[in-house]
């Protein structure tokens, strides 16, 4: 028998469509394919200045909107040559910034994911806490899901008052809080049995199908970009990479929650380091605007100001590609200049295409059940993977 | 091969792309046995106007490099499906918004755009508007049509 699954099925994170062959109950073969959230945001991004396009990226993987504007920005500021301008304040802020965003998509990731498996209520544990780091987000930008907040050359603006209160008062509650959610979870049998041993791919395989992130650490694969490559200064932060052994369904379970650990981990070393007020870009006035007492007051600052919002800023003849650890994995923006003001070509890596690609290989043999539980593991956006 | 910023990137002509990903791959002190990304860059003015990008990475020995390929348009390119099972979606991609097709392929079909789609999106030449910025490079064309809806 075939069954279409999806595009409208609600646990299929957005639009993925798989076509499946049964017998019985069992998967004889899976299609998947994808497509319908194409949004062609890298061929809108051709059209627009370079700062432009920070807002357009944050849309692609809304689960992690800052990862992407902050993997973009790195690539740029490696064309523009100003990496090593950019204050440590800001390289830190970053960085922070980024584990609360990996900690915010897990979340939303462990209560779908739960929730279609049957354990309906642990999605309101992890959306309360998911909505506190909203609050942070909306404070910092004024926008919940995509902040836009990392510009190229740095931050839009400094940290605003109450910032470390509201971050630390989020780190000093969620150790708890990631333990309510493992004694619901962890050694539920129900859990154990519907998520053990399903989906299981080898280590060979994960590396051949292009698969990182937590569902290559998951299989053995011990690749974390912020240890292998480390940007922003991750090498000077004490933190573990959690791997599995068996790459099935639960080892995936068990590797986000410690990454959630170790994010915890992470943020309370960069909270640490941060101070309230200081510099937050590089106070290079070609690449980012002027701060604006000064646009009123002189006259040079005005014309920067106007050259920056008008004309944006050239990006030397090149390309680069920088990776960052996005919350699904190795996540970055190759991008090509021709030396103009806006990207010749920009193209993400979108770690949900390749587990797209390699989701049938997981799902074939298994139950027509498990392939919720085997999807769900996979932890794919969308809108990451049609762009 | 070149380097700049901080990556590495080695040209090489289609004919030799296959004997070279594979030794890129399989031997020792290369051993690239992770296909990072496929992708595509047009250069509209160029003869060979498409510059096929191969990024591979090491999870051996942790460094990367880029793998170009030049192509005109209607010219094919050699698949590397075979050598990375991970290339397969990529170079559909490529096919789909591009239009370079890979010789050797399975399954060569459009992946993001719908199968009736005409024309390959990312193409410089592409229009980003739909058909009406179309039709406004030739405005006779532009002005019959508004007659006829008028």
């Amino acid at each position: 028998m075939t069954v279409n699954m999806g595009p409208q099925h609600p646990s299929t994170h957005g639009v993925l469509r798989l076509v499946l062959e049964l017998s019985g109950e069992v998967v004889v073969s899976a299609d998947s394919t994808i497509g319908f959230l194409h949004t062609g945001i890298e061929k809108t991004a051709e059209q627009k200045k370079w700062q432009q396009v920070i807002p357009l990226v944050e849309r692609m993987d809304y689960l992690g909107a800052q990862s992407n504007s902050l993997a973009f920005s790195l690539s740029v500021e490696r064309l523009l040559g100003v990496e090593a301008q950019m204050p440590e304040r800001v390289r830190n802020i970053r960085i922070l910034i980024a584990e609360l965003q990996r900690i915010a998509s897990h979340l939303v990731w462990l209560g779908t994911h739960a929730l279609e498996v049957g354990a309906v209520s642990v999605m309101m544990y992890c959306f309360r806490e998911r909505e506190l780091l909203m609050n942070v987000n909306e404070m910092l930008a004024g926008f919940r899901m995509f902040p836009s907040y990392i510009r190229i050359g740095g931050l839009r603006e400094d940290l605003p008052p109450g910032f470390h209160d509201a971050v630390n008062a989020f780190l000093a509650r969620f150790p708890s809080k990631l333990n309510e959610y493992e004694d619901l979870l962890t050694k539920n049998q129900i859990w154990i049995k519907r998520t053990s041993g399903v989906g299981a791919l080898s280590r060979e395989d994960t590396i051949a199908y292009g698969l990182v992130g937590p569902l290559a650490r998951a299989a053995g694969v011990p690749y974390d970009v912020r240890k292998a490559f480390p940007y922003l200064g991750y090498d000077t932060y004490t933190f573990d990479v959690p791997t599995g052994i068996n790459g099935d369904v639960y080892d995936r379970y068990l590797v986000r929650i410690e990454e959630m650990r170790q994010s915890l981990r992470i943020a309370e070393q960069a909270i640490a380091r941060i101070t309230p007020r200081g510099q937050f870009d590089i106070q290079d006035y070609r690449i980012v605007p002027p701060p604006k007492d000064k646009v009123y007051t002189e006259m040079e600052a005005l014309i920067q100001h106007f050259l920056v919002y008008s004309q944006g800023f050239t990006v030397p003849a090149g390309e680069a590609y920088i990776p960052v650890e996005g919350p699904r994995g190795e996540h970055g923006f190759y991008i090509v200049s021709d030396g103009s003001n806006r990207p010749w070509r920009i193209k993400a890596r979108p770690p949900g295409f390749y587990a797209c690609q390699a989701l049938p290989k997981m799902i074939e043999g298994g139950l027509i059940a498990d392939v919720i539980a085997v999807i769900g593991s996979t932890d794919v956006v969308m809108g990451d993977v049609d762009r | 091969m070149s380097f700049w910023v901080g990556d590495w990137t080695l040209i090489t002509s289609r004919e030799r792309l296959i004997e070279l990903a594979r030794r890129l791959r399989d031997d020792r002190d290369t051993a690239f046995d992770f296909c990072s990304d496929v992708t595509a860059v047009d250069w509209l003015a160029r003869a060979e106007r498409f510059d096929v990008v191969y990024c591979l990475y090491s999870t051996r020995h942790r460094h990367r490099v880029r793998l170009k390929v030049r192509a005109a348009d209607g010219v094919s390119v050699p698949s590397v499906t075979a050598l990375w099972p991970a290339a397969n979606w990529l170079e559909r991609e490529v096919f789909d918004l591009f239009g370079v097709r890979f010789d050797g392929h399975p399954d060569l079909r459009r992946i993001l755009m719908p199968d009736e789609w005409q024309g390959h999106p990312q193409r410089k030449d592409y229009p980003l508007e739909g058909p009406g910025e179309l039709l406004m490079e030739n405005p006779l064309d532009w002005l019959k049509l508004r007659n006829e809806i008028e």
